[in-house]
């Protein structure tokens, strides 16, 4: 193999899974060092540069970081980063004094952003600060989107997204909220310089079989349920509820329905219980409320009597693996089973809807109906009209559309200014050695064994007692300390100097995961499997020194190293150094403020 | 030295042995010697071998004198016996507790001060008596613990780091060894596990007494130009007379040899050396022969590793003797006070 080359941001960057994994690349190693110090403010200020949403983020991302952990990789539970960045929020104190203002000189520029979700409230912080005129159209009251509209109160307190949503509103922006845009090609003929759209998956998905019409007033879309019940306009349900759907939002659905008079509240999934789309926590938290799970079950018709709802009937599947190998539900040919209700809340996915934007204007669709955008710039085929979050490709989640946004807001900045839209600033770069003394380091190596933290919740009764309540209490001090010292520090890099080498094997004996090894060097797939510890997990790279004294190479398998700095501390020669390599992406203005 | 623990994670597909242990389990504490030490090695080395064999951790007995090398044991074997004796005085301590108690196996663990010259008498000793162990000698030829004067090892010419000459001869253990009739004798580096592993392997399940001296550079007083106990030197001068498999339980052989390349030779405990000739007639079952080829290379300036000499034959010290099979701690008092009668037979013999 070539020897590797650290020089290349990527390179480093991957070895941070969690933060190659963050659609926004959140330097999570750094902020939770930064709680393990107590430095609450300055931890929420790294997040809110990345993901400017680490309040919200905190209770209800997706978290795509966690699964990458490398901790999950060495024991069974990867560090609860999610929660970590809750603690930096929770502490943080008045962080006002330290966000941007909303410069004295505008530059001229006009910008439309419709939606006053994640994606464009990101455009919008990015932007406002370098001077442009950022114009926010809602049709709700106010901002926050999906967020405000869609996440329950037991799981984000509306304070939370007042907070967050006003550092952005701060900045100067002139915020439109109630207006409802009805046409893009109307807006597009007033004097903006760039568009952005913003504006979600808005429309539930509705199931049309037999009875959905007769018992239509006790068969409500989960989304817009969700909607009424966050906006006080719905505050009751029926006695016995069923939410069709296995997917995040039926698990809102199924816990607010617990809230407001449900007692007898199930969910019926057409998949097994493993394939669900839910998060598995927040399954985890919808059993936890005493909400069976019923999987393998297909609705077929909704029953009625005297126009009232009176269940729902299913058919029964199995899964199938045809002769192409795919999987598919067959039914079992058991009778069907009717299981009774008073209310079904139907949350069986989201779909986008863009009635109105003309399609005589330069905006094309593709044969699904969703706009045709490039996936880097998030550019649409008319120039000035850009897209994100939702509204761009489908349904994901909140830290997409901040990635989207962040994304987008480069492009616009670039075309505003005439540059290359399919510019990409390169990412920020720091790195400093962590060496204090011959065996001292500027952070902490000394791995704890420490298994998951918990995170406290509000006792069951007093939950389910108010739909306001927030149901995670967050880590305590004692408790964000031991899990945030479980974090391995990715960020500090093992970093080696083949000329200082003089190949003692010191390193390689100590390494407590056998990641090092010399040996000769060859092909990849060759070389892999005769490590140390055969290198099997072609997701991790592997670190390849240049030509040793002895013709030998030094072979890092980066996949499950501990990055406790053992290496270093009995290298002889400071062929190893432990430093940290922290990558910032550049934001729109070409500087990552 | 590290102030950490060594993480107790470990890589998930790390293989177990037939007792169910991974190689960690065969760890000690974390060393105290300085960055590099050669003699690091030397101890992960005896961790392999002694997963590879299966060995059952408390049926080892860790003896050690004094010096850098005698303060290894704590770094490997936790769960083993150990002992650290006064300097030099390693192989009497051992020899007595070898005879109080054959079940057990011996490690004696020294270095080139402890063995050649305050123990210089005492490993003469152990050799010639076949005391049933594993004699490693951790040999950088320097006394590390006093910054770097030279040990009775350093060979004549060599220069200090400080660059004052050596003017004495340097002792070479291996052969002396081979002189006082070691039944099982090799040389390796710490620097090449594929050739030290199963050399402690090989010497753990010897019966007999079984000597390696195992260069190790000492990084921090004797790894540098002029020195010929350095990483460098060794590697440049280092010539291997063969390669060695060890095949517990009479194993089926699963790699093919040249003909004529590979020499078998069966231990005691049924385990088979399979040694792979790198030197052409290099015969290691020949004593004389091995003395005239050593002195031969040596005169040349090579060093000479591998497999050197092994009597497949072995006795030991307890057959010598024709000691009482069982240890000494097993004896019930119907072995241990035989009678009047037995005493009155005695009597009579003596008359």
């Amino acid at each position: 193999m070539e020897s590797t080359n650290t020089e290349a941001p990527e390179y480093f960057h991957k070895v941070v899974d969690c933060q190659w994994a963050c659609p926004a690349h959140t330097p999570v190693p750094e902020y939770i060092r930064l709680i393990a110090q107590g430095r609450h403010a300055d931890a929420y200020m790294v997040n809110w540069k990345s993901n400017v949403f680490p309040g919200i983020l905190g209770r209800t991302c997706d978290r795509p970081c966690e699964p990458a952990c490398r901790r999950g990789r060495v024991e069974d539970e990867p560090v609860a980063i999610c929660r970590l960045k809750r603690v930096a929020a929770d502490n943080k104190g008045d962080v006002s004094a330290r966000m941007p203002t909303a410069p004295v000189k505008r530059i001229g520029k006009k910008i439309a952003c419709i939606g006053a979700g994640p994606a464009s409230m990101t455009v919008a912080r990015d932007l406002a600060p370098l001077g442009y005129h950022v114009v926010v159209y809602d049709a709700d009251a106010r901002a926050g989107g999906m967020i405000r509209s869609q996440i329950p109160r037991f799981r984000l307190p509306e304070s939370v997204i007042d907070e967050e949503m006003g550092y952005i509103t701060a900045l100067g922006l002139d915020m439109r909220l109630g207006e409802r845009i009805d046409s893009l090609g109307a807006l597009l003929k007033e004097d903006y310089d760039a568009v952005f759209v913003g504006t979600g998956a808005p429309r539930g998905r509705d199931l049309d079989v037999p009875g959905r019409q007769e018992a239509a007033a006790n068969i409500h879309i989960g989304i817009d349920w969700l909607s009424s019940v966050s906006f006080g306009h719905i505050e009751r349900i029926g006695r016995r509820v069923i939410v069709l759907g296995g997917g995040n939002t039926a698990m809102d659905c199924c816990r607010t329905a617990r809230r407001l008079g449900g007692e007898d509240v199930k969910v019926v999934v057409r998949s097994g219980f493993d394939e669900m789309k839910a998060s598995p926590w927040e399954k985890v938290d919808a059993v936890h409320e005493g909400i069976p799970i019923l999987n393998f079950l297909v609705p077929k018709a909704f029953t009625h009597a005297d126009g009232q709802l009176t269940g729902v009937t299913f058919e029964k599947v199995t899964p199938v693996i045809d002769d192409k190998g795919r999987r598919t539900l067959k039914p079992t040919g058991a009778p069907d089973e009717h299981i009774e209700c008073d209310d079904v809340l139907v949350a069986i996915g989201q779909e986008n809807a863009f009635p109105w934007i003309e399609r005589d204007i330069g905006v094309d669709f593709d044969e699904w109906g969703m706009p045709v955008v490039n996936e880097t710039t998030l550019q649409s085929t008319n120039e000035k009209v850009f897209f994100g979050g939702d509204a761009a490709f489908g349904p994901k989640n909140i830290i997409w559309a901040v990635a989207h946004g962040h994304d987008a807001a480069i492009s616009i900045d670039h075309f505003c200014r005439g540059a290359d839209v399919r510019l990409r600033p390169p990412p920020g770069v720091l790195v400093s050695s962590q060496k204090m003394g011959i065996h001292e380091w500027s952070y902490d190596n000394d791995i704890s064994d420490d298994d998951r933290q918990i995170v406290p919740q509000l006792p069951i009764a007093e939950a389910l007692g108010d739909v306001k309540a927030e149901v995670e209490l967050g880590f305590d001090a004692a408790l964000a300390l031991a899990e945030a010292r479980r974090c391995l520090n990715c960020d500090v890099q093992t970093v080696f100097t083949t000329p200082l080498c003089i190949e003692c094997d010191a390193c390689a004996d100590i390494c407590p995961t056998d990641c090092i090894t010399f040996t000769v060097n060859g092909e990849e797939e060759e070389l892999r499997p005769r490590l140390k510890a055969p290198a099997l997990n072609l997701t991790q790279d592997l670190y390849v020194s240049g030509a040793l004294p002895t013709g030998r190479v030094l072979v890092k398998d980066e996949d499950v190293c501990l990055h406790c700095g053992l290496c270093a501390e009995r290298c002889p020669t400071g062929a190893w150094d432990m430093q940290k390599v922290v990558i910032e992406m550049t934001h729109a203005g070409g500087c990552s403020k | 030295m590290t102030y950490i623990l060594k993480p107790q994670f470990h890589h998930p597909s790390l293989p177990t042995n037939k007792l169910g242990f991974t190689r960690r389990d065969y760890e000690g504490r974390v060393s105290t010697l300085c960055a590099g030490c050669g003699h690091d090695s030397i101890s992960a080395a005896i961790v392999q071998a002694c997963f590879e064999i299966d060995l059952e951790p408390h049926r080892l007995a860790k003896l050690s004198g004094i010096g850098c090398s005698s303060k290894t044991p704590d770094y490997f074997l936790s769960a083993s016996h150990g002992f650290n004796t006064v300097h030099g005085r390693m192989p009497s301590v051992l020899t007595g507790a070898n005879l109080a108690n054959r079940e057990l196996i011996y490690l004696g663990v020294s270095g080139d001060g402890d063995s050649a010259s305050i123990g210089l008498g005492q490993f003469a000793h152990a050799m010639r008596r076949g005391v049933n162990m594993a004699y490693i000698v951790e040999n950088n030829g320097v006394y590390g613990l006093t910054k770097g004067q030279f040990s009775a090892t350093a060979d004549k010419g060599s220069k200090s780091k400080k660059g004052a000459v050596n003017s004495d001869s340097g002792i070479d253990l291996v052969a002396m060894a081979l002189q006082l009739g070691a039944t099982f004798v090799g040389r390796s580096f710490s620097g090449d596990k594929d050739q030290l592993v199963p050399l402690i392997k090989a010497a753990l399940t010897h019966k007999g007494a079984a000597f390696i001296d195992v260069l190790s550079p000492c990084v921090a007083f004797n790894n540098h130009k002029g020195s010929t106990k350095s990483f460098d030197w060794v590697r440049e001068h280092n010539e291997a007379v063969n390669r060695l498999d060890v095949i517990l339980g009479r194993a089926p052989v699963t790699a093919a040899y040249a003909p004529g390349s590979l020499v078998e030779v069966a231990q005691h405990d049924g385990s088979v050396l399979m040694l792979r000739k790198v030197a052409r007639d290099y015969d290691a079952t020949d004593r004389v022969k091995a003395m005239a080829y050593l002195h031969e290379r040596q005169a040349v300036g090579e060093i000479v590793t591998g497999l050197l000499f092994v009597d497949p034959d072995s006795e030991d010290l307890h057959d010598a003797l024709a000691t009482v099979a069982k240890p000494l701690n097993a004896l019930s008092d119907a072995e241990l006070v035989p009678g009047k009668a037995a005493l009155d037979r005695i009597n009579a013999a003596l008359r």
